[in-house]
């Protein structure tokens, strides 16, 4: 794969010298374990700061002084840092990396819930949890979405328009049927008809695809808000109240602390949601389908010499993405609230950036929407508390942790070779 | 190793297939000269068909070509395949209409009747509020929807540009959203903040809007240029980090309305107003001639000045650019911010014009991604980009007027803006259902599918 890399344009030359990317990034976590240190050290408040393994203050907790707490993470994340200068073997860099930005998340927090109003001093961490995994949950789909485009070299910016219009048909057939089912299946057709439309018009019309992305996520948010406008909000007891799917309480599992509250007292979606993961990541990475959309993604000309069919399994995957985003659209109005305009709200665009954060993996995409869905709880939870932090730069996260990765900041990410050109029988 | 070189080529070759882009540098270069000594022909020029190949008559070019796919018909045809389409959207969300198609078989005329008034009227009202209303019995009645066209023509003419001027160096600036945001912030505030005497106060807001656009097209520019990250991806992220930071500003002290609670800011200054065209009863201002003045600029960066020779190199084929001496990466960093200044421009329109003169959460609406729509439409020439933020400008104020007239909910033009650019992107989808003679159709110049 190394002749690849040549014919792109403006590749930054590998880090050289002394700057190497294990030293960046430790003068990196040496100046965030500073700043947590000395700032987080000094504003956290010496309350106790709980974090209780419930919904609510009450129950077992992990407790901390606040500023104790706030100064030994950050110090964490200086060792950190200063381990990485200290020119350790290369598969040091990893653990020392995730050591360091999670000591400066938990030092953050500990100055965070410290300093709450009084009687606020605790974290739920059962909320927090489920909280991430719910507002992770459309970004789970709609990333593995990306993931079976991108890995057979269809580019899908239209994530976006995939989840809104499978929320919109999951809403309105869902309605019109009582079923949930049938507008569960009425979801993921939505979602496939926008990918169809990629598809059709990325493969057989060989429009550039970010483009036929852009304009069909511009397409799917007219028609949607187009029929919400005329059917819905006319008559919303006719078009717009789909029945919900219920939470499903796995026994046993659902006793777990923390983890079980969130995990296994989910909807369907949920469970869904993982179980898709693990399917896609063992047919990606250990079914002959895997290893001719991996191929074709990679590099289509010698896939087709082995006789694979590489439009016709773009095709398949592209439309197949539509139906796993569609679903994701369905989470929302199949579970949670009913139809609203735009309400996808720019989730297929973080889910984009979980996909390439999470480097074209269906596990580093689920890591990716987990990390993000856990920013955008923190957000809410720092509101709630009267944090000094505006939830909007909490928001802002998921983007800028994307532009640092892309930037090759925390690691190469390499799209498959042959992701967002056409494919030419010749 | 010899295996990957043909499917590369053939890729390469596909976009680009009509044979023109080893004719452009050469008629350039010699452009360039004549320019020096020669501006006035340059306006003449800017048509870039026109001047760069010669040609039979146009009278007679026209007739051959009436029905061939050429960019003209395509156009036209995708605009009418549009409107077929929104119609077919029109009538199945009409309960009423859609009842009558029960028993069609029964009684075809109610259905036909049905449909016809529903969707003759809808777009009787989008022409009558965009171009021309023959009930109108005063001037200012008379002039309104052209003024109300122009309105929404001129922002839409700066982020087209934007993207049009990216593409043509082989950049795609998703962006455009993200430094109009940025742009109409800067320009806001600039705007309410610094007391400064009328003219000055203008000039200066309007100079805000475009750094602010300029520095948030510099920072995928640099990016790109000096890591190699894709622009795509980064200008989709700074998208929303904009959006988060002017909602995050609009409740600042200082900036939020004091007499109000709700996320909107202090007001514009009128010293720092665009001046309206036509009197207080209309609402067209001067930013539509800054726009003819951007479009003039910017096809005269283009087809006339080195950089955008440099530019144009670099999109065609930036090995080759570099091969002959040129910083592909300086050129990346100037595309950018030239971009970003344009879209930043067009977002300081939507507070310093008459749209609004207060900052919203969602004040620049869309232009920004109408911008990539404008400049795809415009096959990403500068007075294709101004001819094609008409068309959209005239759908937009022509929604309005069907909105409240016939009730058919401004979404709609959204999809018929899609659906334009949809087909005129698959030229050969076109020319399938209508069957048109082969010509050479301008393929859309947009050679970008190099992938992230």
């Amino acid at each position: 794969m190394s002749t690849t890399a040549v014919p792109d344009v403006a590749v930054a030359p590998v880090d050289e010298g002394f700057w190497t990317r294990t030293r960046k990034v430790g003068v990196v976590l040496l100046a965030l374990g500073l700043l947590a240190t000395v700032l987080f050290g000094a504003l956290a408040t010496g309350e106790q700061a709980r974090f209780t393994l419930s919904e609510d203050a009450a129950g077992a907790a992990l407790e901390v002084n606040g500023t104790v707490g706030a100064i030994v993470f950050g110090l964490i994340t200086l060792a950190a840092g200063g381990a990485m200068l200290a020119r350790l073997p290369k598969r040091w860099f990893m653990p020392l990396l995730a050591v360091g930005l999670v000591a400066f998340v938990l030092s953050f927090l500990c100055w965070q819930v410290s300093a709450a109003p009084a009687g606020q001093n605790f974290m739920p961490l059962v909320n927090i949890v489920r909280g991430t995994f719910l507002l992770a949950l459309p970004l789970i789909f709609g990333s593995l979405a990306g993931v079976l485009c991108e890995r057979s070299g269809v580019v899908n910016v239209a994530i976006e328009g995939q989840l809104l219009m499978g929320a919109f048909s999951g809403a309105l057939f869902g309605s019109i049927s009582g079923s949930v089912w049938v507008g569960l299946l009425a979801a993921a057709i939505g979602g496939s008809f926008i990918s169809l439309l990629l598809a059709v018009f990325s493969i057989r019309y060989l429009v550039d695809q970010v483009v036929m992305g852009i304009v069909l996520n511009l397409l799917a948010l007219g028609i949607t808000g187009f029929l919400y406008e005329r059917l819905m909000q006319t008559d919303p007891t006719r078009y717009n109240s789909a029945p919900r799917f219920s939470n499903w309480e796995i026994p046993l599992l659902s006793d777990i602390p923390v983890l079980g509250p969130a995990l296994f007292r989910g909807n369907i979606f949920l469970y869904l949601a993982l179980l898709l993961v693990l399917v896609i990541h063992i047919a990606l990475f250990r079914t002959r389908w895997g290893l001719r959309t991996r191929s074709v993604g990679e590099h289509p000309t010698a896939a087709d010499t082995l006789g694979v069919k590489v439009l016709g399994l773009r095709y398949r995957n592209v439309i197949m993405a539509g139906a796993v985003a569609g679903i994701g659209g369905a989470s929302y109005t199949l579970a949670l609230f009913s139809f609203t305009k735009n309400m996808i709200g720019g989730k297929g665009f973080i889910a984009l950036a979980a996909l390439i954060f999470g480097r074209w993996s269906p596990t580093g995409a689920l890591l990716a929407a987990l990390f993000f869905g856990f920013a955008d709880q923190l957000a809410t939870y720092l509101g709630a508390i009267n944090s000094i932090i505006p939830g909007q730069f909490l928001a802002m996260l998921p983007y800028l942790a994307t532009i640092l990765a892309v930037a090759g900041l925390v690691g190469r990410v390499r799209a498959p070779a042959a992701d967002g050109k056409p494919y030419i029988k010749g | 190793m010899t295996n990957p070189n043909p499917e590369p080529d053939s890729s390469a070759a596909g976009p680009a297939g009509t044979g023109s882009p080893d004719k452009a540098p050469a008629s350039e270069e010699q452009a360039t000269e004549t320019a020096i000594g020669n501006t006035e022909r340059a306006e003449a020029a800017t048509t870039p068909s026109a001047a760069q190949e010669p040609r039979p008559t146009l009278g007679r070019l026209f007739l051959e070509n009436l029905w061939a796919a050429n960019t003209f018909t395509v156009t036209l045809l995708s605009l009418v395949l549009a409107m077929i389409v929104g119609a077919v959207l029109m009538i199945v969300s009409d309960p009423d209409v859609l009842a009558t198609y029960a028993y069609i078989t029964a009684r075809p005329s109610d259905a036909i009747n049905g449909s016809w008034t529903l969707v003759s009227e809808a777009y009787a009202n989008l022409f009558k509020g965009s171009v021309f209303d023959p009930g109108a019995t005063t001037l200012n009645a008379a002039l309104s929807p052209i003024s109300e066209t122009l309105t929404y023509t001129a922002p839409l003419v700066f982020t087209g540009l934007s993207v049009a001027l990216a593409f043509r160096g082989g950049l795609f600036n998703i962006g455009a959203q993200g430094q109009a945001t940025m742009g109409v912030i800067l320009a806001a505030l600039a705007g309410f903040l610094l007391p400064l005497p009328p003219g000055l106060h203008l000039l200066v807001a309007v100079l805000a809007g475009a750094l602010g656009g300029a520095v948030w097209g510099f920072i995928p520019g640099i990016l790109k240029a000096r890591t190699g990250a894709h622009e795509v991806i980064n200008t989709i992220m700074l998208n929303y980090i904009s959006v988060y930071f002017l909602t995050w500003l609009i409740v600042q002290n200082g900036v939020q309305d004091p007499n109000r609670t709700d996320a909107i800011s202090r007001s514009v200054d009128a010293s720092a107003q665009l001046p309206r065209l036509f009197g207080d009863g209309l609402r067209a201002h001067v930013g539509i001639i800054l726009a003819v003045l951007a479009t003039w600029a910017v096809a005269w960066l283009l087809n006339r000045s080195t950089l955008g020779f440099e530019l144009r190199a670099v999109g065609a084929n930036p090995d080759a650019a570099r091969t002959a001496g040129m910083s592909v990466t300086r050129t990346y960093v100037l595309i950018m911010v030239f971009a970003g200044a344009l879209a930043g421009l067009g977002g300081s329109q939507m507070v310093l014009g008459t749209t609004a003169a207060a900052l919203t959460p969602l004040v620049i609406a869309q232009i920004g991604f109408d911008g990539i729509l404008v400049a795809l439409l415009g096959r990403v020439k500068p007075w294709g980009v101004a001819l094609a933020a008409l068309l959209f400008g005239a759908l937009q104020a022509g929604g309005n007027r069907m909105q409240s007239y016939s009730g058919i909910s401004l979404e709609l033009v959204t999809v018929l803006q899609a659906l334009i650019v949809i087909f005129i992107a698959a030229p050969a989808l076109v020319k399938a259902i209508f069957q048109l003679r082969a010509a050479r159709a301008a393929r859309l110049q947009t050679s970008l599918a190099k992938g992230w």
